[in-house]
This record gives structure tokens, C-alpha cells and sequence, in this order.
């Protein structure tokens, strides 16, 4: 009897449309909605030449050496209560094998606001350590050389302030600023359109990101001027397609502002960095991120001109998401950072925060924080993960979804560019929209099951043990306060209300800023005297919100 | 007191905030009235006027009252009247109403205040063609907000030439423009706002308006309660109710429900 | 039933303080629209006085706090503080954000009424509405 041999692929479909289906109802497209298919061949591979490590546009890594030249740094953020406390885990986190630092400041220091103000009242060391003056400072990074680790800043509004008090650390430790290595955040756009920290209107923040970039183009060349943000917009409730779009078109705003500005785009590119969210679905995260390296090196290269393969190379942090942690059954988020923190190194992530398993309830107990590092330990050096660069090039699946991310971002690239760029769709809350109804849909989906969170809306367990949290001591508060007080106290007066009298000048007109905040920041200014400072020439900025 | 109406997307809210900025200036006290639709099918709404007029939080001579339209198809809910009663009562210098356009919310609008601004923009899509019938007969003032925008000559021109066409009245009903985020052009809608109600006063027309509106108010309450009161008897009596679906006939059902008056 | 045969319960929604992450706030504040609330959302960085202010002029029956910067032992008691001087006692005060358990039972003593841990289903809160003003507004 000849029986005709079936075609592969038609027989896979026979047996499969023949097969049961699960019916639990939970959705089999990701969690940003994309439709996927059961399975991907050799058909579904984008047609196109071999891409390599290190080549333009670096689908497969910025490195042609990926991790076998260097592992991404382990750089777990952390901050709470007081500089002194800070600096006692620093120095913990630095001994047990973390490669960098990361700076978690607390609400009053990252709205601009120094400890004794009366909105600080109850705010003070919650979600990092506070930071009122350059003294703070000086005791946070004591007895750390600055000269030998590279430190990571979060914080926005006041960005420049902070920068300047770390210059002026240095400074004292006989470290010129050339050298220092580092991050700041300074991302203003992603506050009007997600994180909410803004202070300033648009127009000045600009400015003052501009300043930044520029001052450090000449003076600390190897800092890292800017982290433009993702994270935030995904854990305000983007998808992985807006978070990818919002955040490179953020970054186009602020290259067209550098340009402006008269900068020419090789003399900073290079310096921009990234920072994005590894999210829980996994395949999606690392497809975002090969995305988004090949669309900003095109930009780059092919809208912008640079000319510097440095310029065109998109070089980024991740942190694991923080929104997909439960309260519920909260070890479980040791093993939902693992994953996602697989999604970052198998994306080819440059740095890396791995979120500690009560971040949910509260800032991370000693214990849990080093779980959270030994996490990225087990990657680098027990799973294989690091042995190879881009294991997952050439996957059929990732590819192809690779390239829907780009198609999906173009569009919404078009959609931005048609309001008017990014700055005018902030004011008409275009992103804002997007971004509450992805939440809304998204809380929908779980609600219905469609979605499920082990803990929350199944597999959940009745009675839970609490687990220990860490508790930030009431008493630091005014600890705090009684210390802000005694630097306005104790300071050169001249000296420091020259140096705000200067700054307010200088604010009105168009100099670089940078300098003329060092000074008052050398001169003990308070961070909240130099922002009012600020605030009386650029004024404040109140959101026009949507729901 | 002035009512704002336009549709959504206008800026109305963003326009009543400036000007209350400009009345707190001159040391008036204002009360707000903004009404937002609620969901027809589950009676929710989100009432976001308020949060456009942060700025005036906490200041004791602005009063800010968000109200729901509640099902009321013009678009403003019968406490509206009531409540526009009790802030003139409660001595606040000035009460501005402000309503999204949709329905009959522009004709609801000119029946409850002295004074109609209606508000438009440049991108207003297929132009001014599409504003509603009736838009021209009830704004006393027309403003066009955004002025800054691409296409806000086009649109000024448009109105006038309409506003040439419609019948005159004895008040011309002024072409305005302003940048309400920029607090530019308000001035000269208030002082618009001023004139016609000098112009209500010396024609006579402030008291035949003010005694239709008591009429107008009467019959819609009047109408209110026709409408609970036949709701409740369908819900109430299954005869009735079955006699209705069977027989089809909504008006002999109604009569007969009114007929019965009053049910304690 | 005739949208307007009962009072819809009137909610104020803020964030109080510092803390501007407000993807609960907005998720919620749909929610409760869906649900036949009339939901007004006052915005971020209110203090306790300009929440408490909107709540009166507006007739609100419940405020509801999201915050999630830790300063919650702070915040909630000083919004109950303010409904006690401005004699409104009868305000409901609820909320959402990251609370431990023991701050909780805390704030509860101090006269918060319900407070909603991360991962509370949207249900839940329309649910614990609908118990409390079953009969629509007062």
C-alpha cells in the first residue's frame, strides 16, 4: 500500500487543529496583546541578511564580544531613610559582589523639597534616602571612592543638583570630574508622561536637561548624561509596543533639543543611555529589547546623520518589573525576578536591577536584597545564560516578533510626529490616554481571568504568615530635620546667597546653569533653596490629567 | 450668570478656570457649576472639571459643585436650576454654569442662564458646518478658543458668514477669540459677557427671560414627575405593565397612569 | 431602574502627598464609574485641607486616598483630622496603595474605614460601596 508522505508543516497543522485545546480561558497573546501564533517556522523568518554582534544595527548586541567580554553590571538600586544608613548598605552590597551603584532618593528629595518643608512632613526617608545639601551627600558616599565605581542617580526634577553634589563629592576625595563614571536620570519627558516627579514646566526642563548634557559633553565626558526611561511607563500600565515607542521617541525629543541647542550629535550621543522594564512575559521583553536597539541605531544613523558607531549603539539598564510583584505569596517574586531578569540578559542588557521579593510592602530587608543579587549571581556565572551572545538569534519566534515590535513602534512613531512631536502630544495627554486605558484593559483581563497572577486571582492561599518587612524609624525623620537646619545654620551665608543670587540671574537668561549650580551647592545651598530658586523664574507646572 | 457650553475637546474647562482667575483678581467671589454626562447604561460618571481648576483649591471665594447631567437627555440635571438658585442666594458675585455639548445641552443651557457663551475650536474636523442647528439662535457669544491653532481664521469666518444669515435679533452676538492655557483674550469675553448683560437689562429683556425660565422650570419639573411617576407605576403594577406590552399602546398607558394622580 | 430614581453616591479620589504614581488612582476611579458612581478625582499632590475642602463643596459621601509613598501614617490620619475640624465627620474614608497589615489595623483605630492592599480585585471595592450606601446617597 504507497501511502503519500505529508508535507511537515501541513501535517503539524492537521495534527494540531486535531488536537485538544486548552480551555481555561487565559489569553495566548502577550501580555501587550500581540496575537501569537502556536508555532513559528522557517517561514515566519524576517527575509533579510545575517545580522551580527556589534554591527549596525545591532539586533544581536552593541558588543561583538556580548557577555564573554564583560557581564552586564549588577547594579541593585537602594536608598532609604538617612545618608548614614545608605551608606552602611552600600558598603554591604559593595562586599557582597554588586559591580555599581544606584542611588534611591526619598519623594521629598525627588520633588525638590528639603526635609523641614512642610509638605516633607511624614514623607521623609519612606522610598529612599533623603538628600538636603551637599553634607548628605558627603556622608552617603563615605569612604566609597568615587574614582574607582560608577554610580547610577535616580532622580529627575532636580537631576542637576544632584549631579553637581556628586561632582563636589569627588572633588573633595581629589577625583576630578573627568573621571567619574555614572548614570543620571534626567529624564524629564517620561514625568510629564508617566512618573508624575516634574516640577518645572516643559519649556525650562528642557532646558536644564539640555545644560546637563551639555555641561557634561566637556567637563565629565564619561558620564552617562541621561537614562531615557521606559520603566516608568510600563509600570504606569503600557504596553511593551508604547513602552518601546514612548521611551525612543522621548529620546529623539531630547537629541532634536541637544541639536538645537547647537551640539553636534556625535559630541553626546554616544553619551545617552536607556532604561527599560523586564517584564514577566518573557519571549516580549527580549524581542522588545533586540527592537529597540536596531530602531535607535537606524534613527541614529539614517534620520540624524551621526556618523559615530558610538552615537548609533543603544546601551541600556533594566530593572525586573516592579508591578508584576504580589503581596500575596511574596516569595513567589523571587522566582518572577528570575525570570524577567533572564529576559534582560538573554535582551543584552548593559546594567541590571533585580527587584527583592517584599518590594511589594516595602523598601528590601537586608536578607531579601541580597537574595535579589545572588539572582543575577546565579545567571551570570551557574545558568549558561552569558555563554553566548544573542542564544536566541535565528529563534524563528523571536524574530518574527522582533520585527512586529518595530512595525508596531513605527506606527505609533507616525501617530507622535502627526501631533506635533513629543512635547505637544504630552500637552494634549496623548500618552497619558494610551497609557491609563492599557492599565484599565489590563486590570479588566485579569479580572476576568484572562490574565492570571499566581496569588491574586488564582492559586491563592487563605492564611499568610507576614513576612518582615523594613520599617524606616519615625524618629529619622527628625534626625533629618534637625540636620538641613544645622548646615543652613552653620555655612558661609555670603557665599551660599551669592551663589542663588547668581543662579537666579543666570536662570532668567541663557547660560549653561550647570555651573552656577555647583557653586551653590559648594557653598552648602539646601536642595530646596536652590529649586525655589529655580521655581521663582520658571514657575510651577500643574498637569492637565486625564482619567 | 454666564453659561459655558461646546463640545468636548474645547477647552471650556480650561477657559472658566482663567476666568475665574481674572474675577478673583477684580475681588469677585464665583461659584462654578460644571456638569459632566453620566453613563447612560450604569448612571457613573466621572465629573473631570474640577481637577482643571486646581489652582483656585482652597481659595474660600471660589466654590467648584461637579454635577452629573443624571440622565437628564439635555444635559443638565434639574438640581442645576435649583442649585444655580442657591448660589445667587448665597451672595457669590458671580455663578458660571459650564456644560459638555452633547444632546440638547446647548439649548438646556440658554434656558437656564442670562448669558450663553458657546465655545468652539479650530480643529473642529469638518468645520463649523457641523455644529448643531440651533447653536446660532441661542449663543450670545461665540468664542473660539485655541486661538493659536492652524485653522482659527477659517473658522471665524465661517461663523460670521452663518451668523449673517440667521435672523437678526436686537443683540450681535460677538466672535471671540482666546488661548484660554495662556489666560489670553479673557478680558474681552468678560467684558463681552458684562455688556450683554447691561444689554438684557436696558432692553427689558432680564425679567421676560427670568419669568419664562420659571415657567420653562415648572414644566420640566412638572415633567419629572410625570416620569417617575410612570416608571414606578410600570414597575409596580404587573397589569398595567402587561397590559402595555400586549396591547402596545404607550400613549392610553400614560393618560391612564396620570390619570390616576398622585399614589401615596 | 431610572438613573435618577436614586442618588448616586458621590466619591472623591486623590492622591495626598508627594506621590504621584497614579495608575491605581485612574484604574479605580473607571471602575467606580462603571459601577454608577459619580467619581470626581481632584489630582495629584492634594494636602488633607483641599481634599477635605472638595469633598464639602462638592457633597461627597466617601473619599477615597491612594498612596503609595509610605507616608500613609501621616496622610490618612491627617485627612481624618481635617473632616473632624471642618465638622464632617460623616465623610467615609477609604483607600489603596502600600499599607503593611499592621499599619492597617493602625489606621483603621484612627478612623479609616476599609483600606485595600495591592492585588484587591476592582469587584471588591464596588462590592464594599454597594454594602455601605445600599440605598444610594443620603
Amino acid at each position: 500500500m504507497k501511502v503519500r508522505a505529508r508535507d511537515p508543516k501541513e501535517a503539524w497543522k492537521e495534527d494540531f487543529e486535531s488536537s485538544p485545546v486548552r480551555d481555561d480561558g487565559i489569553e495566548t497573546s502577550t501580555i501587550s496583546g500581540i496575537p501569537l501564533k502556536p508555532l513559528y517556522t522557517a517561514d515566519d523568518l524576517p527575509r533579510r541578511s545575517e545580522e551580527m554582534p556589534g554591527q549596525f544595527p545591532y539586533t544581536r548586541g552593541i558588543h561583538p564580544s556580548g557577555y564573554r567580554g564583560r557581564l552586564w553590571t549588577m547594579r541593585q538600586f537602594s536608598g532609604f531613610a538617612t545618608a548614614e544608613e545608605t551608606n552602611r548598605r552600600y558598603k554591604y552590597l559593595l562586599a557582597n559582589g554588586q559591580t555599581g551603584l544606584s542611588v534611591a532618593f526619598d519623594m521629598p528629595t525627588l520633588m525638590g523639597q528639603d526635609s523641614d518643608a512642610p509638605t516633607s512632613r511624614g514623607e521623609i526617608g519612606h522610598c529612599g534616602v533623603a538628600i538636603d545639601s551637599l553634607a548628605d551627600m558627603e556622608t552617603l558616599f563615605g569612604g566609597i571612592p568615587l574614582a574607582d565605581i560608577t554610580t547610577s542617580m535616580t532622580i529627575n526634577s532636580p537631576a542637576a543638583i544632584l549631579l553637581c553634589m556628586y561632582i563636589a563629592v569627588a572633588e573633595e576625595q581629589g577625583v576630578p570630574a573627568s573621571k567619574l563614571g555614572g548614570t543620571l536620570q534626567n529624564d524629564i519627558l517620561k514625568e510629564f508622561i508617566a512618573q508624575k516627579e516634574f516640577i518645572f514646566p516643559p519649556g525650562p526642563s528642557m532646558r536644564l536637561v539640555v545644560d546637563s548634557i551639555e555641561y557634561c559633553a566637556k567637563e565629565v565626558p564619561q558620564w552617562n548624561t541621561i537614562s531615557i526611561s521606559g520603566y516608568h511607563i510600563r509600570e504606569a500600565g503600557s504596553t511593551a509596543v508604547q513602552e518601546l515607542a514612548f521611551t525612543l521617541a522621548d529620546g529623539m525629543a531630547y537629541v532634536d533639543a541637544c541639536i538645537e541647542r547647537g551640539m553636534r550629535i556625535d559630541d553626546f550621543a554616544p553619551r545617552l543611555s536607556f532604561f527599560f522594564d523586564a517584564h514577566i512575559d518573557f519571549f516580549e521583553e527580549i524581542a522588545k529589547f533586540r527592537a529597540a536597539r536596531r530602531i535607535w541605531a537606524r534613527w541614529m544613523r539614517e534620520r540624524y546623520g551621526a556618523q559615530s558607531e558610538r552615537s548609533w549603539k543603544l546601551r541600556f539598564h533594566t530593572q525586573t518589573a516592579g508591578v508584576s510583584l504580589t503581596a500575596q505569596q511574596p516569595e513567589l517574586n523571587i522566582a518572577r525576578t528570575a525570570i524577567e531578569a533572564l529576559a534582560a540578559v538573554l535582551g543584552g542588557t548593559q546594567s541590571l536591577h533585580t527587584n527583592a521579593m517584599d518590594e511589594v510592602l516595602a523598601l528590601p530587608t537586608d536578607k531579601s536584597a541580597r537574595i535579589a543579587l545572588r539572582t543575577q549571581q546565579l545567571l551570570a556565572y551557574e545558568s549558561g545564560a552569558a555563554n553566548t551572545i544573542d542564544p536566541l538569534g535565528g529563534s524563528y519566534f523571536i524574530e518574527a516578533l522582533t520585527d512586529e515590535m518595530e512595525r508596531q513602534a513605527e506606527i505609533y512613531f507616525k501617530r507622535i510626529e502627526e501631533l506635533g512631536g513629543v512635547i505637544p502630544a504630552i500637552e494634549a495627554s496623548f500618552f497619558q490616554k494610551e497609557i491609563a486605558d492599557s492599565a484599565f484593559r489590563y486590570q479588566r483581563e485579569l479580572e476576568q481571568k484572562q490574565r492570571i497572577m499566581i496569588g491574586v486571582n488564582d492559586f491563592k492561599v487563605d492564611e499568610e504568615a507576614p513576612i518582615e518587612i523594613l520599617r524606616i524609624d519615625p524618629r529619622l525623620e527628625a534626625e533629618q530635620v534637625a540636620r538641613v537646619r544645622e548646615v543652613r545654620r552653620k555655612r558661609d551665608q555670603a557665599r551660599c546667597s551669592n551663589a542663588l543670587t547668581a543662579l537666579r540671574k543666570a536662570a532668567a537668561g541663557t547660560d549653561n546653569l550647570m555651573p552656577y549650580i555647583l557653586e551653590a551647592v559648594r557653598a552648602y545651598a539646601t536642595e530646596g533653596e536652590i529649586m525655589n530658586t529655580l521655581i521663582e523664574v520658571f514657575g510651577i507646572y500643574t498637569e492637565q490629567a486625564v482619567v | 450668570m454666564a453659561g459655558f457650553t461646546g463640545a468636548p475637546g474645547t477647552g471650556k474647562s480650561t477657559l472658566v478656570d482663567g476666568l475665574v482667575a481674572l474675577l478673583r483678581k477684580q475681588e469677585s467671589s464665583v461659584a462654578v457649576l460644571a456638569t459632566d454626562p453620566n453613563s447612560p447604561f450604569t448612571g457613573g460618571a466621572i465629573l473631570g472639571d474640577r481637577i482643571r481648576m486646581q489652582r483656585h483649591a482652597l481659595d474660600p471665594k471660589v466654590f467648584i459643585r461637579s454635577m452629573g447631567a443624571r440622565g437628564h437627555l439635555g444635559g443638565l440635571s434639574l438640581a442645576t436650576r435649583e442649585a444655580i438658585r442657591l448660589l445667587g442666594a448665597f451672595g457669590f458675585d458671580e455663578v458660571i454654569l459650564e456644560t459638555v455639548g452633547v444632546g440638547q445641552s446647548e439649548l438646556e443651557v440658554a434656558a437656564v442662564a442670562d448669558t450663553t457663551v458657546v465655545v468652539l475650536t479650530p480643529n473642529l474636523g469638518d468645520g463649523v458646518q457641523m455644529i448643531k442647528a440651533g447653536i446660532l439662535e441661542i449663543a450670545d457669544i461665540f468664542v473660539v478658543n485655541k486661538a493659536d491653532l492652524e485653522g482659527h481664521g477659517r473658522v471665524v469666518t465661517e461663523l460670521r458668514s452663518m451668523l449673517s444669515l440667521a435672523p437678526k435679533g436686537s443683540w450681535k452676538p460677538p466672535i471671540l477669540a482666546t488661548v484660554a492655557a495662556r489666560q489670553e483674550g479673557l478680558e474681552e469675553l468678560w467684558a463681552a459677557v458684562l455688556a450683554h448683560r447691561e444689554h438684557l437689562e436696558s432692553s427689558g429683556r432680564a425679567g421676560e427671560l427670568a419669568e419664562q425660565r420659571l415657567k420653562d422650570e415648572t414644566a420640566e419639573v412638572a415633567a419629572e414627575i410625570a416620569r417617575n411617576r410612570v416608571r414606578r407605576a410600570l414597575d409596580e403594577d404587573s397589569d398595567l405593565a402587561g397590559r402595555l406590552l400586549k396591547e402596545g399602546t404607550p400613549y392610553n398607558t400614560a393618560e391612564e397612569i396620570l390619570d390616576r394622580g398622585p399614589q401615596r | 431602574m431610572s438613573p435618577t430614581a436614586v442618588r448616586p453616591v458621590r466619591i472623591i479620589v486623590a492622591k495626598v502627598g508627594l506621590d504621584g504614581h497614579d495608575r491605581g488612582v485612574k484604574v479605580v476611579a473607571r471602575a467606580l464609574r462603571d459601577a454608577g458612581y459619580e467619581v470626581i478625582y481632584t489630582g495629584l499632590r492634594q494636602t488633607p485641607e483641599m481634599v477635605v475642602d472638595a469633598a464639602l463643596q462638592e457633597d461627597a459621601q466617601v473619599i477615597g486616598l491612594s498612596i503609595h509613598s509610605g507616608a500613609h501614617m501621616t496622610l490618612f490620619p491627617a485627612v481624618v483630622q481635617e473632616l473632624k475640624r471642618r465638622k464632617a465627620t460623616d465623610i467615609v474614608v477609604f483607600g489603596g496603595g502600600i499599607i503593611p497589615d499592621d499599619d492597617i489595623a493602625a489606621l483603621k483605630k484612627q478612623g479609616v474605614e476599609k483600606l485595600f492592599t495591592p492585588g484587591t480585585p476592582l469587584q471588591e471595592i464596588v462590592d464594599w460601596l454597594r454594602q455601605r450606601f445600599p440605598d444610594g446617597a443620603p
